[in-house]
């Protein structure tokens, strides 16, 4: 855009137009001294001084400020080492082995030094090196943001560019257009003579419509790079804290004090906006920032698994203390009764160790030989088995082809590996709704117009559910194909009329309007019935708004920047019907109109006297306009509810059907807004504004009232021309990926920081609301209580709204009601209280959607907690704006989307993907295998590693309880390292129960995980038994096969060496047979590792043998072992005693009890799904959690809907088998 | 997206590279326990176990073993310690056992000691491995404490507890008052003898402290023709051991007498143990030991009933494969 044009654009006087929020009360009202708006200024929390252009002094004591610098990495070079470490050993296994390895070092250690260090070193090693990549990676994403460029005054009225980083408080700072933010900002001037801009807070609020802040008049001047040369003025204000919405402090220039408040701040990761440039001088830096403050620590999430897992750690401890005491008393009391009489033991010669004469004291130390021995009850590999297969699960994350987004080219991300299987475990999902449910992107879609409905597309919901109707009919049962009428291939017609047309057509070639209906483009609509109020509602569309069009000089397009997405799909339909908005002016609006399509086209002027601007609470938005012939007119558009309350008599000529209508379009999920006009008497007009211009003058707190008092008095009396229909369009995907999850049992709520309207409406649009559905709506009325009684009251009236609600739940008798319940902001603070939270709570789960709107990050994150806490099941948080980042963070798994918007909420959280449509994936089939390979790995853990240790404990009986192992210590260093750990590792990367299709196609198997069907007491306890019974099996039938006869022909007895060599080898096969029967999946990975460790054991003693090293092992397997038939035969023994209760289980279980997935199994294995398609296809539509949201449930009210008809139109209709 | 970030053509190249690996669909048997498979798993189990069992209770039966423990009845009732531990005692004696069953040769004869913790960790850490094997590691005693060193420094070869403990009873055995060659070569493991005890390493200051342990040693024989040591070494993993003492490369035929004359010098009475005489012949399993056909027929038996029960199971309590019904949301409708 060429910078003429921009002045041009800029001379605008925004204050004159807009009535509320821009508009600005006289001047004298502003010179306000410190004790009136800024009282608190100077007391203690607002103690800030800021000297205005003038840095230097900030960069000493006593005013010096953090700089811009921001960081958020837990280390750094120095902190890492001992913070590292520090982290490590905070978990209680490796503190226990970091204890033994020390203890190894003296002579107590049953074992070599060596073989207790190294693993230490090596699990410990591994898990560092992962914490320090990761921490360098957020160091690199600061450095980005740190070397940021901004323009900066360096004295003499020079701007020069400066990294962020070097900003420092009362730096003036210019920002550019589509800039961000450096700092939190106090504006001094813009662009705009009146000094507004805009700015987006998308980052902060999740809010994508632009706000518009305004600087003090006396600043005004200071609009050139010249005119910092000399500019002083001290800002005093509150101290740093997380408040978004407020601001406390004042602005001391020419020794005048003016009070500053929100209006006047940018906030540090805010974007300007529809603004050229802006001054501002920086109040707050860094991590004093009001954005920095919100964000809090990112925690270190750890796994409900893992966590469960630390228990049953604690209890092994337990387990090892329990038996290393049995063993030591046992030592003692051997010591000091028969080790005098060992002779061959020189019980005269004992060291303090072992001496009989001080029992107690060598029990002691034998207590910690024993520790340090019977230490593989823990198993030291699991951690970072644990680890290694996260990391491998999380690239097979990322590598995933089909959670790829083409458009972004991004991947599927997961940041942090260590919540993997918490994806299979997630009860509720909080969603944040812009830019993750929808592309906050509107579309243009349908209209009513004097009581016609036009616009033949169809919205995302309906052609899904057309889709959904038309495969899911025959899973019915009753025969619907009776009720359905294929009328054509791209069609489906319901019997009462209405087509949902599946067409592919829709043709999006225009951003922001998919209108299709020959009857009004082209200029047809002149041939319409009523083309006067088709005329009319066009120039509605096309005058009615606050937005500025720009010209693209080099094509003659116009684009139009809107506050709001609705207001700017609306200028487009306009354009696209002949009606081009194309220049505003201070007091004027000017158009194009291009009747038919032969015609040549007509500049139209309208005036515009008065705006009176949209918000939340008056909810609609009017312009009062003076045509070419001099009729003054009233547009107004806003909420039905609104606009019908405020027809004329003679206004509701359409009333009726365009009611139908809206109600039509809402159903389907579009947003909606009635449209109306007044035609005005010049007298009355003047009447009016002459009040208008009183209220404006008003001064204080009243001028608001006044304002909308008198523009009520003129927003009456209004004739309906119609309504219209956009779509807030959807995210790829997003209704049938939540109708899945919800199949999948998941629990969604949305929380949002956008208006309750519009929240409700995108409710609809992603079924996760529906007609038919009881709503309880939360919120505080607004009344005009003094403060604190009206804390009171908020509270009380919101307690009884909780209560009705609940009353209202528990009385309903029809099982498939379903309620929704919305709450908004203000409620929700009162809500969160500890008096009202369990209450509030309790009815939220009672609901089968829940919706926030207008929530502050901060709320969203105690929403998010409430969750958590209050239902103790998994909670997942997906967002992808800096607004979302607390709730990112305080959800046991945050999901970030790595779209559009800035990359703080991918940077906090634990899982980044890049459309919300991927979240079915990640959980259901990432998080479900994941689930259930990382529970049985752990439980397979425990089954090992008790199985072998036990051993261990019951040779130290026939030992004298003297510490010494049956094993060679390579045997048991081995053991977790390498004959055992590939295995089990391969079990946790590549076990599949179902291939990831039959996950998708049936989501019920899901709730294996939030059942917690693969980690509970009862199986974790069955593992372990398992574990106790095998090494009881390997022990006593070793013992009683080697008890004291010869082994072979050649007469030779067993030594230590043999005993301990088949009985570790019966262990290898015992633990590797038991995997192989847990695994029901077998690549060539898992084949070759599950065999190729019992064949490493065999290589390995053979190798062993080979070496002097290895004592009594020498030439064990080829001289020994190998020649020996017992040998095998002992082996063969209890492999099979060990492995036959397992078996015995499996077997019973599948043929008596069988687990979905087991029959899924026999299902796939027989190809009864290829046979018997239907009833694949029937079983499939059945797998699903009963819903009471999504398309299903939406579809299946339909249905019931339909079949009521039917039923009342009695028997001429053949079905009568409705249930 | 960082705005000041450009965004280059790397988008394409993001998009990961299908394979089966990573798209986690590599070809996999999915093996499934249907009634059929479990039916004849077990089925095989108990097929291959009984006859194993059955082999190995064979070879078992056809063992003659001959015991007899003289500990008790080689002393004098009262100060059995006292007497064993005087050195000037005269400690021959005479037993006489009846064979019940021709023994084929090879017939073996081990010593039993009960009650000994040849695996006490104090007493199997008190060895020098390269002390045995080289030459020049003489003076590797370290590990040997308490036995390391004589009263004067010198290393004690061999040293350690074990060595140190090496038995010393002696047997001689006559079949039907005719004396009978027991074979002490050959007693020791190959491997021991060539690789691990040295045949350049002579005992010296063995048995030459103040307690004597056991047995002496010939100081002219290198420790790898020791073969009684090198048996001995070999430290036993349960309290009760039997260790090779000697092989009878004769038949003895069934009721011939056989007289054993022994030498009681090693002392169990201190700890109470026993000390036992065996003469066996082996079969493949080695040793008698039912033990080891009892549990293969067992097992097997267990199997073979279970196949049975599971059979039975399928009869009355049939689940089709692949059944819907038994699925949970087909089954919470029938609840």
């Amino acid at each position: 855009m060429g910078r003429a044009g921009g002045r041009r654009r800029d001379r605008l006087r925004w204050s004159k137009l807009y009535t509320f929020s821009c508009f600005r009360a006289p001047a004298t009202d502003e010179a306000v001294g410190p004790s009136s708006a800024g009282g608190a200024v100077g007391g203690p929390g607002f103690s800030r001084v800021v000297h205005c252009n003038n840095p230097a002094i900030h960069r000493r004591k006593p005013l010096k400020y953090p700089t811009n610098y921001i960081s958020t990495t837990k280390y750094n070079i120095i902190t890492f080492l001992p913070k590292a470490i520090f982290e490590q050993f905070r978990r209680v296994a490796n503190l226990y082995f970091l204890l033994t390895a020390i203890l190894s070092l003296t002579p107590v250690c049953p074992f070599s030094a060596v073989s207790m260090i190294a693993p230490l070193a090596f699990v410990v090693g591994l898990s560092m090196i992962k914490e320090g990549v990761e921490d360098w990676r957020r160091f690199i994403q600061d450095m980005k943001v740190n070397n940021r460029k901004v323009a900066v005054h360096k004295g003499d009225g020079q701007f020069e560019y400066k990294h962020w980083e070097d900003l420092c408080v009362g730096d003036v700072v210019k920002v550019e257009k589509d800039q961000f933010f450096p700092a939190d900002l106090l504006l001094l001037s813009s662009s705009y003579e009146d000094g507004i801009c805009y700015v987006e807070t998308m980052n902060l609020d999740g809010e994508t419509n632009l706000k518009v802040k305004r600087s003090l008049e006396v600043t005004l001047p200071l609009e050139e790079d010249e005119s910092f040369k000399d500019f002083r003025a001290v800002i005093r204000c509150e101290d740093p804290n997380p408040s978004l919405y407020t601001f406390v402090g004042n602005f001391e220039y020419e020794r005048q004090v003016y009070a500053i408040d929100p209006f006047q701040i940018l906030l540090r990761d805010s974007k300007l906006r529809n603004t050229a440039f802006i001054y501002g001088v920086v109040i707050f830096t860094g991590h004093d920032s009001k954005v920095m403050q919100n964000s809090t620590e990112s925690p270190s999430k750890r796994s409900r698994i893992e966590r469960k897992m630390d228990l049953i750690i604690y209890i092994l401890f337990t387990v090892l203390v329990l038996i290393s005491l049995i063993s030591s008393i046992g030592f003692a009391v051997r010591i000091k009764l028969d080790l005098p009489h060992w002779w061959y033991l020189q019980p005269q010669n004992s060291n303090k160790l072992d001496d009989p004469s001080r029992p107690a004291l060598s029990g002691i130390f034998h207590l910690i030989t024993a520790l340090i021995l019977y230490g593989y009850l823990i198993p030291i590999s699991l951690y970072v088995s644990i680890e290694l297969v996260k990391v491998l699960q999380a690239h097979f994350i990322n590598q995933d082809i089909h959670m790829f987004d083409e458009e972004t080219g991004n991947t599927a991300q997961a940041r942090t590996s260590n919540l993997n299987e918490e994806l299979g475990q997630v009860h509720t999902i909080l969603s944040d709704k812009t830019g993750t449910l929808t592309c906050n992107q509107m579309d243009f879609l349908k209209c009513s117009i004097a009581g016609i409905s036009y616009g033949v597309g169809s919205s995302e919901v309906e052609l899904a559910a057309a889709k959904q109707m038309a495969s899911g009919a025959d899973d019915q049962d009753i025969p619907l194909r009776d009720v359905w009428e294929e009328s054509n291939a791209d069609g489906i017609q319901l019997v009462e009329g209405v087509t949902f047309s599946v067409g592919n057509n829709r043709k999006a070639s225009i951003k922001g309007f998919s209108f299709q209906d020959d009857r009004l483009m082209q200029g047809n609509w002149t041939k319409e019935p009523n083309s006067s109020t088709i005329l009319l509602f066009f120039r509605i569309l096309g005058l009615c708004h606050t937005a500025i069009p720009e010209i693209n000089e080099a094509t003659g397009s116009i684009t139009y920047e809107a506050e709001s997405p609705d207001e700017g799909a609306f200028l487009v339909a306009a354009r696209e019907f002949g009606f081009e908005f194309f220049k505003r002016t201070q007091s004027s609006v000017f158009v194009r109109e291009k009747h038919t399509s032969s015609k040549g086209t007509t500049e139209r002027e309208f005036k515009i006297l008065n705006l009176l601007e949209f918000n939340s609470k008056r909810k609609r938005m009017s312009v009062i306009l003076k045509d070419e012939d001099g009729q003054i007119l009233l547009f107004c558009k806003g909420a039905d509810s609104i606009i019908f309350d405020r027809l004329a008599k003679n206004g509701r000529m359409y009333e009726a059907d365009t009611s139908k209508h809206l109600n039509d379009y809402g159903e389907t999920g579009l947003r909606t807004l009635a449209l109306s006009y007044r035609l005005l008497e010049e007298s009355e007009y003047s009447s009016w504004s002459s009040e208008f211009l009183k209220a404006k003058t008003t001064i204080g707190p009243d001028r608001e009232l006044q304002l909308e008092r008198v523009s009520d008095l003129i927003e009456r009396e209004l004739i309906l021309v119609g309504a219209t229909a956009v779509e807030d369009k959807l995210q790829k995907g997003v209704p049938q990926c939540i109708d899945r999850l919800a199949q999948a049992g998941l629990k969604i709520w949305v929380l949002t920081g956008d208006k309750m309207e519009t929240a409700i409406n995108i409710g609809y649009a992603c079924s996760l609301l529906r007609q038919g559905m009881k709503r309880i709506c939360l919120s505080i009325p607004t009344g005009d209580q003094v403060a604190q009684d009206a804390k009171k009251a908020a509270k009380e009236s919101l307690m009884l709204q909780i209560a009705n609600g609940s009353q209202m739940v528990k009385l309903e008798k029809d099982p498939d009601a379903a309620f929704a319940l919305v709450i908004d902001g203000k409620a929700l603070a009162f809500a969160l209280e500890d008096d009202m939270k369990h209450m509030f709570l309790n009815l939220a789960t009672e609901c089968a959607s829940v919706i926030c709107c207008r929530v502050s990050p901060k709320q969203k994150a105690l929403v998010t907690r409430l969750v958590k806490e209050g239902i103790g099941q998994t909670t997942l948080a997906i967002g992808d704006g800096a607004n979302d980042v607390g709730m990112i963070q305080e959800a046991d798994i945050g999901v970030g989307i790595s779209g559009v918007e800035g990359m703080q909420a991918v940077m906090a959280s634990d899982f980044s993907i890049s459309q919300f449509r991927f979240l079915e994936r990640l959980l259901v089939v990432h998080g479900h295998w994941c689930y259930k390979r990382i529970a049985q790995m752990i439980c397979y853990f425990f089954y090992k590693n008790i199985a072998f240790g036990l051993t261990i404990f019951y040779f130290e009986a026939f030992a004298g309880f003297s510490g010494q192992s049956v094993y060679d210590d390579w045997f048991m260093l081995l053991f977790n390292v390498v004959l055992t750990s590939l295995p089990v590792i391969s079990l946790g990367v590549f076990e599949q129960d179902v291939s990831s299709e039959i996950c998708l196609q049936f989501p019920a198997l899901y709730q294996q995980g939030p059942k917690n069907l693969f980690f509970d007491w009862y199986r974790i306890l069955g593992w372990m038994g398992n574990g106790l019974y095998s090494s009881l099996a390997i022990f006593f039938l070793n013992l009683c096969i080697f008890y004291d006869q010869a082994i072979r022909a050649g007469g030779q007895t067993a030594d230590m060496a043999a005993v301990g060599t088949t009985m570790f080898t019966c262990i290898i096969w015992a633990v590797n047979m038991q995997i192989a029967l847990t695994m029901n999946h077998f690549t060539w990975i898992q084949h070759l590792f599950v065999w190729g460790s019992i064949t490493t054991w065999y290589l390995f003693i053979l190798a062993y043998g080979m070496t002097l090293r290895s004592r009594d092992n020498y030439q064990i397997l080829l001289e020994v072992l190998g020649p020996t038939p017992l040998y095998w035969v002992a082996t063969l023994l209890v492999t099979a005693a060990c492995s036959i209760p397992y078996l015995i289980h499996i077997s019973y279980q599948r043929s008596c009890n069988p687990l979905d997935h087991h029959v899924i199994q026999e299902i796939k294995y027989l190809r009864k799904d290829v046979e018997d398609q239907t009833m694949w296809k029937r079983e499939r539509s059945k797998a699903r959690q009963k819903t009471k949201i999504g398309f299903t449930a939406r579809v299946d009210a339909k249905i019931k809907q339909i079949r009521g008809k039917l039923h009342k139109k009695g028997p001429s209709l053949t079905i009568h088998t409705v249930s | 997206m960082d705005p000041f970030e450009v965004e280059g053509d790397s988008r394409k190249s993001n998009k990961p590279k299908y394979s089966k690996f990573t798209q986690q669909e590599l070809p996999a048997c999915k093996p499934l326990l249907t009634p059929g498979i479990v039916v004849s798993a077990f089925s095989l189990i108990g097929i291959l176990f009984v006859p194993i069992g059955l082999a190995s209770l064979s070879a078992s039966q056809e063992i003659v073993e001959l015991i007899d423990r003289y500990d008790t009845s080689c002393v004098p009732m009262t100060d059995k310690v006292g007497f064993i531990q005087n050195s000037k005692t005269d400690k021959t004696c005479t037993r006489t056992l009846t064979v019940p069953k021709q023994m084929k040769s090879p017939i073996y004869v081990y010593y039993q000691i009960g009650d000994f913790y040849q695996n006490h960790r104090r007493y199997v850490k008190s060895r020098s491995d390269k002390q045995l094997r080289y030459k020049e590691a003489a003076g590797l005693t370290k590990n040997c404490e308490p036995e390391g060193n004589s009263a004067d420094g010198a290393p004690i070869i061999p040293c350690g507890l074990i060595a140190w403990s090496l038995f010393n009873d002696t047997y001689t055995i006559s079949v039907n008052k005719k004396a009978i060659e027991v074979n002490k070569k050959g007693i020791a493991w190959q491997s021991d003898k060539n690789n691990k005890f040295g045949s350049d390493v002579y005992p010296s200051n063995f048995q030459k402290g103040n307690i004597i342990g056991g047995a002496k040693l010939n100081e002219s024989i290198p420790l790898s023709e020791q073969e009684d040591l090198i048996v001995w070494m070999r430290t036993a993993a349960l309290p009760t051991f039997r260790k090779l003492y000697g092989r009878i490369e004769a038949d003895i035929m069934a009721n011939d007498q056989l007289t054993v004359v022994i030498q009681n010098n090693y002392n169990t009475y201190s700890f109470g143990g026993s000390k036992v005489l065996v003469l066996s012949t082996t079969s493949w399993i080695g040793g008698k030991n039912n033990f080891i056909g009892v549990a293969y027929l067992t097992i097997g038996g267990l199997c073979l009933f279970l196949a049975v029960g599971f059979i039975v199971l399928y009869m009355f309590k049939p689940r089709a494969l692949g059944d819907p019904s038994y699925l949970s949301w087909n089954r919470d409708i029938l609840d």
